[in-house]
């Protein structure tokens, strides 16, 4: 059996996101558990100098594919030149993040190479040299386990899954000429909101529902805001024009697990207690005391959001010295 | 403008979705049957897009199921699509999302297409997967979480969600994209629609009908090994207390010391 293990880092204007480094720290247990190295492919334009700190996560060999054409994530582009990585390396498996981009890139590159992939795996283990993945499913109705067969695996993993952890290892960066191919892709313009918190990334997510009764998000904004964490919303809020459909949690939206959900005025439909049942910890704000989303909470409050939020964030900012 | 939707049959986003006592597949008897919801909204814009061309060209529905799935692909017959094509083989069951992609690119290579238009994801299996792996197996570019879409000169501009925002690319046609929840508003099926539909054209194909054997979809690379529901949450305690400010007092000192989390 071919062996080694490749991440792929994911980077926006040379800030890597919080993905990777979960990427890079399970790809290194992976790999101690195959007894093989862990290498990263770093791809974008004028890296090379970020690139030397994922060393500190577990990459014995950091392979650095700078190049103008690379500056913008196509998809196209980038299959070709993680294909001819992978042709080069023959890894076992491939971890990256499964964030829009990495979705994109991982169900490509599995057609590309022929080879099984598992999308948002929550967990990885190593049965007799197997690799076994548990990932949701139905919304996260069902968790399923995953044997992969073939090779490279590649497994995608849910941002906010895995620990990260850093690593004794010191990384030795590899600039790697690769073929970047034909691309029928163009890229015209991006719109990109930096200063958003990324919900599926956040610790912290506090979500207002139908409770919220129209478009003014203040009162959980900041509270939200104390923690440095996201804004996130019910589908009826979604539906009533309130908040934007990325901010959407559930089934048919974003499935997310902070270390902390606050759902206000939020009554728990089946599709959005998927979205949010693997938070570590739940508070629901309701007023109505018969709400389904008590029963999942490990906190629950019988209120008026909007008098309550605001009074929690003055607690918060006591607790935290603010 | 010839289009050709990506469409699965899955259980109502509503449903309870139990575990067979095998433990490697769910129990299907009670759930109630829709079109994926993505793929509503890629059948949408297919029809959208055909409107657009002054109505030339058609919108054929594919898809891969069991013979259930009929009913799926007429509710988008009866949404206003042309035609209709379901692989509906019992080889083809159980197969995983790169085998289903072989199957639906191998059933595309006889058809004619300017576009196809998937759902970014099933909402069952959520592998994000077959829209893309299509794409690559007939060598065609794709874009996918697609938000806002036009045509011109034989190119296509899309608006594809990213964390924190939007991207816009540019792809030639032929091209595949994937929908994103924003897309559109789906639109649904008339009475007269659904009288239609019952006459429209539509298929039942199976693996060897499209020239594909079992060595064509290879052995599946993933299996299930065991489903399990997650850990059930345990309701936890609610905060009392005289007024609003007790409350929260309580909640920040029990996520404090209890939780830890703050």
């Amino acid at each position: 059996m071919s062996c080694g293990v490749l991440a792929i880092a994911e980077q926006v204007n040379g800030v890597f996101r919080k993905v990777t480094y979960e990427a890079l720290s399970e790809g290194r247990v992976i790999a101690d558990g195959l007894g093989c190295s862990l290498s990263v492919a770093v791809l974008g334009s004028g890296i090379k100098n970020n690139s030397e700190s994922l060393g500190k996560y577990g990459a014995e060999r950091i392979l650095v594919a700078d190049d103008a054409a690379l500056e913008e994530y196509m998809t196209d582009t980038y299959t070709n030149v993680i294909a001819g990585i992978v042709t080069r390396e023959k890894p076992c498996v491939i971890i990256l993040g499964a964030s829009s981009r990495g979705r994109d890139l991982a169900a490509r590159l599995s057609a590309r190479l022929d080879a099984p992939l598992a999308m948002d795996c929550v967990a990885v283990r190593l049965d007799a040299g197997n690799v076994v993945v548990t990932r949701p499913m139905y919304g996260g109705k069902i968790l399923a386990e995953i044997m992969l067969e073939g090779e490279p695996r590649i497994i995608a993993i849910r941002p906010n899954s895995m620990k990260i952890a850093e690593s004794q290892k010191t990384g030795v960066v590899e600039i790697i000429v690769v073929d970047k191919g034909s691309t029928d892709l163009k890229f015209i313009e991006k719109k990109l909101d930096t200063g958003k918190v990324e919900l599926t990334e956040a610790d912290v997510v506090v979500s207002g529902g139908r409770g919220m009764g129209g478009p003014d998000y203040s009162a959980i904004e900041k509270l939200a805001g104390i923690f440095g964490g996201a804004v996130g919303a019910s589908r009826s809020a979604v539906d009533e024009g309130w908040r934007p459909h990325s901010d959407q949690v559930g089934q048919t939206g974003k499935v997310v697990s902070p270390n902390l959900y606050i759902a206000c005025g939020i009554s728990g439909a089946i599709q959005h207690l998927a979205g949010m049942s693997s938070s570590k910890v739940i508070v629901a704000i309701n007023k109505d005391p018969e709400a389904p989303i008590f029963a999942k909470a490990d906190y629950g409050i019988v209120g008026d959001l909007f008098e309550i939020a605001p009074l929690i964030t003055e607690e918060i900012k006591k607790v935290k010295g603010l | 403008m010839e289009v050709i939707v990506l469409l699965k049959q899955v259980p109502s986003t509503e449903s309870f979705v139990g575990i067979s006592e095998n433990g490697l597949s769910v129990k299907t008897d009670d759930v109630k049957w829709v079109i994926n919801p993505y793929d509503e909204f890629a059948v949408e814009e297919a029809l959208r897009v055909k409107e657009a061309h002054g109505g030339s060209g058609s919108v054929t529905i594919l898809s891969v199921g069991t013979e259930k799935a009929v009913e799926a692909i007429r509710t988008a017959l009866a949404m206003g699509a042309d035609k209709g094509i379901l692989i509906s083989d019992s080889a083809a069951y159980n197969c995983d999302g790169l085998q289903t992609a072989k199957i639906l690119a191998a059933a595309i290579k006889s058809l004619p297409f300017d576009l196809i238009i998937a759902g970014q994801r099933a909402v069952d299996g959520d592998n994000y997967m077959v829209g893309s792996a299509v794409a690559e197996l007939l060598k065609i570019p794709a874009i996918t979480m697609v938000m806002k879409e036009s045509i011109a000169d034989r190119k296509i501009t899309c608006s594809r969600t990213v964390e924190g925002g939007m991207v816009v690319i540019e792809a030639p046609l032929p091209a595949l994209i994937t929908t994103q929840r924003g897309l559109n508003e789906p639109r649904y099926a008339s009475l007269p629609g659904i009288m239609k539909a019952k006459k429209k054209p539509l298929e039942i194909k199976s693996l060897k009908d499209i020239g594909l054997d079992s060595a064509g979809t290879g052995a599946p690379k993933t299996k299930i090994i065991s489903l399990k529901y997650p850990p059930e949450r345990k309701g936890g305690r609610m905060i009392t207390g005289e007024t609003a400010a007790d409350k929260a007092r309580a909640l920040v000192k029990a996520l404090h010391e209890e939780a830890k989390i703050v």
